[in-house]
């Protein structure tokens, strides 16, 4: 049978690249469909019934949504090509709870303190600043989230790798600065020069017209 | 000589719950600890000192955090019996999403029924049932979410129907009545030992949110 891979995303977002990055990483081909989130596509509204959202991957015509969950599911049908999640059961449980941190924790405090106004901006920057601080020490001097390579929570950190220093440009809000954290800084110069992730991140420029756009439009 | 598998739970939550079946499941002997979630054990705090939450699973002096994590670290670990994740990946991504579904949703919207009222408490009554009404449509006639039988996303609702009752009580709504399909499937996963044994009468866990209420909206 003839693989087919699809994947809905759009161009800004962090969840559609790191499908994106994890189907490049093992080599995987796929065709692209670009979603205008203005004006959802049926095919999407019908794969993503529940949450009518990108990313959502589909393989032979059978949908999978949430792209931490893709991500299990590509690195599961891909056995032999490179590890997104580690072998061992505590590494795996490890990586698992680092994803869901960014997503469930780091994203909105990190949107909001960039983004929000007054009191609630100036708590989330604290929050977030406490939240980054976690990972700075999770990281180390360790090259990767993944050890030498990267892993799952480097893919899904790729909103502090990338999207985080355009939101600090197009906002003045300076959450990771090198003196606080030098591991994250030094991995996010890593990160982006990794030859898998820049070939999936937005050019840099264009993602700071966006925002710079979105911005002036509140 | 160490305990091998230590919880730091608290007897009503649906979290905890979720971890304490999967234990049953696996037939693992372990050392429960009830934690007082207003006065913290540091042991807690040292093991989760990112959430500050439990449950946490601690194996080997190690710790494991986030009830679904844990469920499947547990399934890995211990693999020789009673698999809750299967073994086709696309089965396993569909228990995943829906797992992730009722993290995201059920227990959110739930809170609001009883800790809410007027316009919020309203919108959170038409949001819950419209949560139940996604969920039934996913269980349509299987017997279980996992299908032929008891998996992973069963696991992560059915420690919520210890809450049913209450929730029903603030909602405003009947589970037999309105959702059916729901209400018969928590009565077949009672049958399961490990279900059973581990989920805590209704009455109870309605008296504890009482008292939750009280605290909250002062009546």
């Amino acid at each position: 049978m003839v693989e087919e891979v699809v994947v809905f995303g759009v161009w800004v977002s962090p969840y559609s690249r790191r499908v994106e990055t994890a189907l490049r990483l093992k080599g995987v081909p796929y065709k692209y469909i670009e979603e205008d989130l203005g004006n959802k596509s049926p095919l999407l509204l019908k794969y993503n019934p529940i949450h009518e959202k990108v990313p959502v991957l589909v393989h032979n015509g059978n949908p999978i949504a949430e792209s931490l969950v893709i991500l299990e599911y590509i690195d599961e049908t891909c056995p032999q090509g490179f590890p997104i999640l580690p072998k061992d059961p505590y590494e795996r449980a490890t990586a698992r709870f680092g994803s869901k941190f960014i997503d469930d924790k780091c994203m909105p405090a990190i949107t909001q303190a960039c983004w929000g106004e007054g009191e609630a901006s100036d708590k989330a920057v604290e929050e977030a600043t406490e939240l980054l601080m976690f990972m700075e020490n999770e990281l180390k001097e360790n090259r990767f989230f993944g050890g030498e390579r990267i892993g799952m929570v480097d893919i899904a950190a790729n909103i502090v790798g990338f999207w985080l220093g355009t939101f600090e440009q197009v906002t003045g809000v300076e959450l990771m600065t090198r003196d606080k954290f030098p591991n994250l800084t030094n991995w996010s110069i890593e990160f982006v020069r990794n030859n898998v992730i820049k070939e999936n991140l937005p050019p840099r420029e264009e993602m700071i017209s966006y925002l710079r756009k979105k911005r002036s439009a509140r | 000589m160490a305990v091998e598998v230590v919880l730091l739970d608290f007897w009503a939550s649906m979290f905890g719950m979720r971890v304490r079946i999967a234990l049953a499941e696996k037939g693992i002997k372990y050392e429960y600890r009830e934690e007082d979630l207003r006065n913290k054990s540091d042991l807690l705090l040292q093991m989760n000192p990112v959430h500050k939450k439990i449950p946490v699973l601690i194996h080997n002096g190690k710790p494991i955090c986030e009830s679904l994590i844990i469920v499947q670290y547990i399934d890995e670990v211990w693999n020789d019996k009673s698999p809750l994740l299967p073994s086709d990946p696309y089965k396993r991504a569909q228990a995943r999403f829906w797992a992730d579904f009722i993290d995201k949703k059920v227990y959110d919207t739930g809170r609001k029924l009883w800790s809410t009222k007027g316009e919020e408490h309203e919108a959170a009554k038409k949001e819950f049932l419209e949560i139940l009404k996604t969920l039934e449509g996913e269980l349509g006639e299987k017997p279980y979410f996992g299908g032929e039988t008891f998996g992973f996303a069963d696991v992560a609702f059915v420690t919520f129907s210890s809450w049913f009752y209450a929730l029903e009580t603030f909602g405003e709504f009947s589970m037999e009545a309105e959702h059916p399909k729901i209400f018969a499937w928590a009565k077949r996963c009672m049958q399961k030992e490990s279900v059973a044994k581990t989920l805590p009468d209704q009455q109870k866990v309605y008296e504890f949110v009482l008292g939750m209420r009280k605290r909250l909206l002062g009546e």
